[in-house]
Order: C-alpha cells, then structure tokens, then sequence
C-alpha cells in the first residue's frame, strides 16, 4: 500500500462542547467549502491540514507543487468574509448548516491573489464559461489560510457508504490487498465501464469504486441510483472478495489535466495503487484535448501513484467483445460505441438496455426507482 | 509570507551535463534543469521509508468495528 501522500494521513478532528466555541467569530460557508474542511479533517486531502496559504498558492500557480514540492495541482481556497474584522492570528468558527460542519480556523494568512493567474494555471483558460473559473471568479479574490480542525459535523445520507482513508486503507489490508485499483465514476456502469474496471483488476489485487456524490444538474443520474446500479453490478458479476466501494463527497471542478491529478491524489490517500484515468477525465466542453489528463502524469514522477490509462473503447461487432483502438484491427463502421446518451434516453423510457450495452440487473436497478433523474 | 530561495544550485559534471543536453534535445525537458529535477524527483520518491500507520490500535479496533457492521468485512 503506499504512504499517504507527503508521508502521513491527516487527521484533524477534536471534541468540545459548545461552550467553548460560544466566544469564536462565526463565519457560514457554503456546503462545498464545509466538504474541504471534511476532506481535510479525514485526511482525503493529506497532506493538507488546511486552507491554502499564500506561499503555497504561489507555488502550485507556478510549479503544481505545495511549497514543500510535494505534487499538488487544485488550491483549497476559502475567500475572505468579511465579519468581525478578523485578522492573521485570530481563529474563527466556520459553519454549515446543510452538512453539520462546525470547524476551528486558526488564521495563518490573508493575502490577495490575480484569480486569473490561479484559472490560467489550475484550468489552462481564464474564459469565464469555464464551470470551475467561474466559480472561481465568484469567489472573493481576498484568501484566507490556515489550519482547521474539525469539531463536529452531522449524519447525513449514504453515510453508509462513506469511509475515511483510515477506513478504507484498513478494508484493503484485512483483505490482503497489496495493489488497489480505483476506478471514479459518476454514472451507473454500463458494459464498457465493466471492461476497463476488470481490464485493470486483472493486473492488481483489489478494485476500489469511489463513486462521486454530491451537487448535480438536471438529468444526471441520482446518487442513489448510482450506489444501487452499481451494487447490482459487484454482486452478480464481481469476485466478492475482489471488488469495494464507497464515495467520496467533494465538488467538480471540471479542470482535466490538473484535477485528474489531484484525483490521484486522493485515492493514493485512500490506500489505492493505481488510478484509471479515462479520456477527457474531468474535462468539460472543449477546453481540453481527449488525452491530455494522461500527459500530465509525465510531469509527476513522483506522484506515487500509477495511471492506468484507457483510450475510447466499443463494442465490435466482427471481434465480438468489448474492444479499444489499440487491441482492435476493424474500422469504426465494425464499432458501436457505449453511449451513455442513448442508454439513458432508453432508461428515461423505461426501457432496458440491450445486454451488450448495460447488464440486465444494472438496467433493472435503475428502473426500480421512480424517478431515477435529478429533475 | 517568505522571501526563501525557491531555488539553488547543483554543480554536475561539464561532460555529463553535455550528455543531458544532448539527450533531451527534441523532449518535452526545456533545460539541463528541468530535466535533472524530474530524475531526482523520481530517484527521491523511490527511495522513501513506508511511514507508520498514523493510527493507534484503538483506532483500528474502532474502524473495524464500523466495517463490520457496515458489512465491509466479515
């Protein structure tokens, strides 16, 4: 298993009572910073024990390292709020009602820093379309750094499926798993997804699915539906013994190449060995080329973590079995590709999915719910 | 905020550093620089000592209680 990145798993949490927060300055914060702080306190985000601080925004703007070198390539920013007229030394309580979250900050800096030098390194465009600039640009270009530690948060749903580094990296041990595969999804699997999970099982000891749960948009699949599709996947086609799961909380930044790194990332910190990273990962529109989250890894090498890298793959219909470009000799006219459009529009009929395109219990998982959309 | 040197110097061999000049012309390496962080980076992270477990035994028992009634493990 490999050391936590930067050489020890976080953990950042403490227990008092509530008369000993009553005289800190309150700042809420929205839900997605609330997740940071969880990250944070649970060691998801090691070896960070805080937001961002100005020296080492700095470097990852410049280098995609903390200021330590150690690789880093998505800031954990919190912007200025602007009560109390808090100042570097004092430390505050930061709120959230919708996850519980109540955490101590100890305010290490306040600085200004060009938002658009932060999107032009950690997103490759300063375009304001861009989902993850714009939420960027939305942010006060006033930080604030320093450690956190946690204090409480509350039980919330699919807690069930949530488990910590510390869990997760004891999971694979008492399994007797030496090299984890992670594999991230935020759709339920269809045949395709099933071919590059086992493709990259065949080579390691143990598959972890960490599905990403949190804030969507209209359309998409709900997380229920997801952790029940998939279910349905490891019991009936799964080696018990070989395959996992559970989630992890933290916002899209839809920044390709960097956030595929700081994916890694993360699940290095869960205990995995090996990360699968897709075409496009994490990208949106056309701010980034189809391949260009596999070359990032070439400016990392030691991230400490392995890329399995997959291309686009399909059915061919004269091989007869799940294929990509590299193992395949037929043309596209021989291919048909998983498209995940047409599977959900055949879903949204209530329709199931012909078997080469999504296993029939996946397909009868879904179907199951009511509504199985954001709407 | 510090003003530390975010860089210093490494004095290589002048044949060696030819070699590394010619062997990364036409790479993606933009200097002699560049192309030496990259190996020692990869020679440093290859050689780190696996750390401990950061938790304790108290942890451990905790976290496999929850993982087994999660039904993570049996």
């Amino acid at each position: 298993m490999p050391n936590p990145h930067g050489g020890k798993l976080i953990t950042r949490k403490i227990e008092k009572k509530a008369d000993d927060l009553k005289d800190y300055p309150t700042i809420k914060i929205n839900t997605n910073l609330s997740e940071d702080i969880l990250n944070i306190a649970n060691g998801v985000f090691s070896p960070l024990e805080g937001f961002t601080v100005y020296n080492d925004l700095e470097n990852i703007v410049g280098e995609k390292r903390l200021s330590d070198d150690t690789p880093w390539t998505i800031p954990i920013l919190l912007d200025y709020h602007k009560i109390n007229e808090i100042k570097e030394g004092d430390t505050v309580l930061l709120t959230n009602d919708e996850t519980g979250v109540k955490a101590i900050l100890e305010i290490e800096d306040i600085y200004d820093y060009d938002q658009k030098k932060i999107a032009e390194s950690v997103f490759r465009t300063i375009d304001e379309k861009h989902p993850g600039v714009s939420l960027l640009y939305n942010m006060n270009n006033k930080f604030i750094g320093g450690k956190i530690t946690l204090v409480e948060n509350k039980t919330r749903e699919f807690d069930e499926y949530n488990l910590s580094p510390m869990e997760t990296r004891t999971l694979f041990k008492e399994k007797g798993w030496k090299e984890i595969v992670a594999f991230q999804t935020r759709n339920p699997p269809h045949i395709g997804h099933e071919y590059v999970q086992k493709a990259a099982l065949t080579i390691v000891d143990g598959l972890f699915i960490n599905p990403i749960i949190g804030k969507k948009k209209p359309g998409d699949f709900r997380d229920d539906v997801i952790l029940k599709s998939y279910e349905a996947l490891i019991d009936n086609y799964y080696p018990k013994q070989r395959a996992t799961m559970s989630i992890l909380r933290t916002s899209m930044k839809y920044g390709g190449p960097s956030e595929a790194i700081h994916h890694a990332i993360m699940r290095k910190n869960f205990g995995c060995t090996h990360f699968i990273v897709g075409r496009d990962h994490a990208g949106v529109g056309s701010y980034y080329g189809p391949y260009d989250a596999h070359e990032i890894f070439n400016e990392f090498p030691d991230l400490g973590i392995k890329p399995i890298f997959f291309r686009s793959f399909s059915r061919c219909k004269k091989c007869n079995s799940v294929v990509n470009d590299k193992i395949c000799p037929h043309g596209p006219e021989d291919q048909i590709n998983f498209s995940g459009k047409n599977i959900r529009a055949l879903l949204n009929q209530g329709k199931v999915p012909p078997e080469d395109m999504m296993r029939k219990e996946v397909a009868e998982a879904i179907l199951g719910f009511k509504q199985a959309f954001v709407e | 905020m510090t003003d530390e040197k975010k860089f210093t110097t490494i004095s290589i061999p002048t044949p060696l550093a030819n070699k590394i000049k010619k062997r990364i012309d036409g790479t993606g390496f933009t200097s002699l620089s560049s192309y030496v962080t990259y190996v020692l980076r990869e020679v440093i992270s290859g050689v780190e000592e696996e750390t401990q477990e950061a938790f304790s035994k108290e942890d451990e028992k905790r976290v496999k209680t929850r993982l087994r009634a999660l039904g993570y493990l049996d």
